[in-house]
């Protein structure tokens, strides 16, 4: 039996849940922004009528405003969005219990078994549109077909609230004059790359062969190519909005430029908390740690290294984070950005190599990891402010809203 | 034609199975509006003033109106009072 497949994206998220609570803003160019004077002065998302200026996702409000000097700039609100998806996902479990959310506005639903063919996936698709229209006044682009990718390209191809169909048969001459860069997976360099072999569109790359993809590319060569020829096989997996805990990771936007080695620390310092505290969440230690660093130049660079032992200790991540970034920022340029990240996460009962020559690193490792315990009862009791980091105490680098809070029960906001 | 949304205190039916019942509403200026009727009850987006929760169709003396509940808090449609 196909599979029935659907992909649904609900149109511009944010600025629509923003005119949901507020019709006033109906019918003027919206654009939600980050707070200009925590440095966070960007467009996080945009109406269609503000995409009519030219506004794209990521300026600054100042260029978006220049651009049109009557948009109207909303505050995120993210505890309603995560509310609204919420809703919308409740919606979806009415049809199947197969969700797959992709980010907190999209998700695929597996209406297989449900919707016998196409037609009735269709059928079914614009009942949902209706149906998260009435009752969260939002609208919804889905994409209906048999696979995954498919699903997502239909999506794409019509907003806002519209249904499209990409059938098994014949699929090709509905999609095969898209630019090949319109299928997921392929971003902006691939796509740049697959025009100097001539392929700028679907069809081209279905027909291109899969061995020299495969060696252009490697694996990821053969996966465009079988996306391409609608051989995606993936299926659309049960999971929940959080993402899976692959990763634990925090950053920040400093108020004011860092400019020396000690004041990146206190921020390393004050961010890896959190991520400490979300491995412990996760019953998980991480093995290896990734910092990124924005200049105030807006340059990003990425490092990582591996940790001697698997920790969930939020000082020896600083650590290493710290040491990470000591030994490879050069300082051209004050630092704008923090991000640490803890990755390549190993569960806690689960047996590590512990080093050949000296147990020292193992023995501090575990006497980190007991004094942040001592330090998670203690605010867990007390408060968050009742314990902190001396050298965090006077940090006006660090953002009041980032700040890692704990509420009583152990449970960081 | 403005309208607002204006938060109302309600009276409640609860019946044994916890299922609950607005039978009738406060206006702000403390007159009491009962409930003759509800035609129907959905989950529905306010499109007027924004929003969303359960709508319950009412039939308050011969009109009908909508009326909210929204994770707790009702309100109504209200026509906004120019100054």
């Amino acid at each position: 039996m196909n599979r029935v497949i659907l992909h649904c994206d609900m149109n511009n998220f944010y600025a629509s849940v923003e005119c949901a609570l507020n019709p006033e803003l109906k019918g003027k160019p919206i654009a939600v922004c980050g707070d200009a004077e925590e440095r966070h002065g960007i467009v996080l998302a945009k109406n269609y009528i503000a995409s009519g200026y030219g506004i794209k996702t990521a300026e600054t409000v100042f260029s978006a405003k220049r651009k049109c000097p009557e948009l109207v700039t909303v505050r995120p609100h993210f505890d309603i969005y995560m509310r609204y998806s919420r809703l919308a996902r409740e919606i979806y479990t009415r049809y199947t219990p197969l969700i797959e959310p992709f980010g907190l506005d999209e998700c695929w639903l597996d209406l297989t078994g449900r919707a016998l063919n196409e037609g009735e996936g269709v059928a079914l698709a614009n009942e949902i549109k209706n149906t998260v229209k009435r009752e969260l006044g939002l609208t919804l682009s889905i994409g209906v077909s048999f696979n995954k990718v498919f699903a997502k390209l239909g999506s794409d191809m019509k907003k806002p609230d519209a249904v499209t169909l990409i059938p098994q048969k014949d699929f090709l001459s509905v999609i095969g004059g898209l630019s090949a860069s319109e299928l997921i997976g392929i971003g902006g360099s691939t796509g740049a790359r697959l025009n100097v072999y001539g392929i700028e569109i679907i069809a081209e790359l279905a027909s291109f062969s899969k061995n020299m993809l495969n060696q252009m590319f490697g694996k990821c060569g053969e996966q465009i190519w079988k996306y391409a020829n609608g051989l995606d096989d993936s299926p659309v997996t049960l999971r929940d909005t959080e993402a899976i805990d692959k990763s634990a990771g925090n950053g920040i936007t400093a108020p004011c430029d860092l400019e020396n080695g000690d004041e990146v620390w206190k921020v390393m310092l004050e961010l890896s908390e959190e991520v400490g505290h979300r491995l412990v969440l996760y019953g998980k230690r991480a093995a290896g740690v990734v910092i990124q660093i924005k200049d105030n130049a807006l340059n990003v660079k990425q490092w990582q290294c591996q940790l001697e032992c698997p920790t969930q200790s939020a000082y020896e991540i600083a650590k290493r984070a710290f040491r990470l970034f000591s030994e490879s920022y050069s300082w051209d340029k004050p630092v704008r950005a923090v991000t640490v990240r803890a990755i390549n996460l190993v569960y806690e009962g689960e047996p590590s190599q512990i080093s050949m020559f000296s147990s020292d690193g193992e023995k501090e490792n575990q006497r980190s990891e007991k004094i942040d315990k001592s330090l998670d009862d203690i605010r867990a009791r007390f408060g968050s402010d009742i314990i902190k980091n001396a050298a965090v105490l006077e940090n006006g680098k660090i953002p009041k809203e980032k700040t890692p809070s704990v509420l009583p029960g152990g449970i960081r906001k | 034609m403005k309208y607002e949304k204006i938060y109302v205190s309600v009276g409640l039916n609860v019946d044994t199975e916890g299922e609950i019942r607005p039978v009738a509403i406060r206006w702000r200026n403390g007159k009491i509006y009962e409930i003759d009727k509800i035609r129907q009850k959905t989950c529905a987006a306010s499109l007027k003033v924004g929003g969303r929760g359960i709508r319950y169709t009412v039939m308050i003396e011969g009109k009908e109106r909508y009326l909210f509940n929204e994770e707790g808090r009702w309100f109504v449609e209200g026509k906004a009072v120019s100054n």
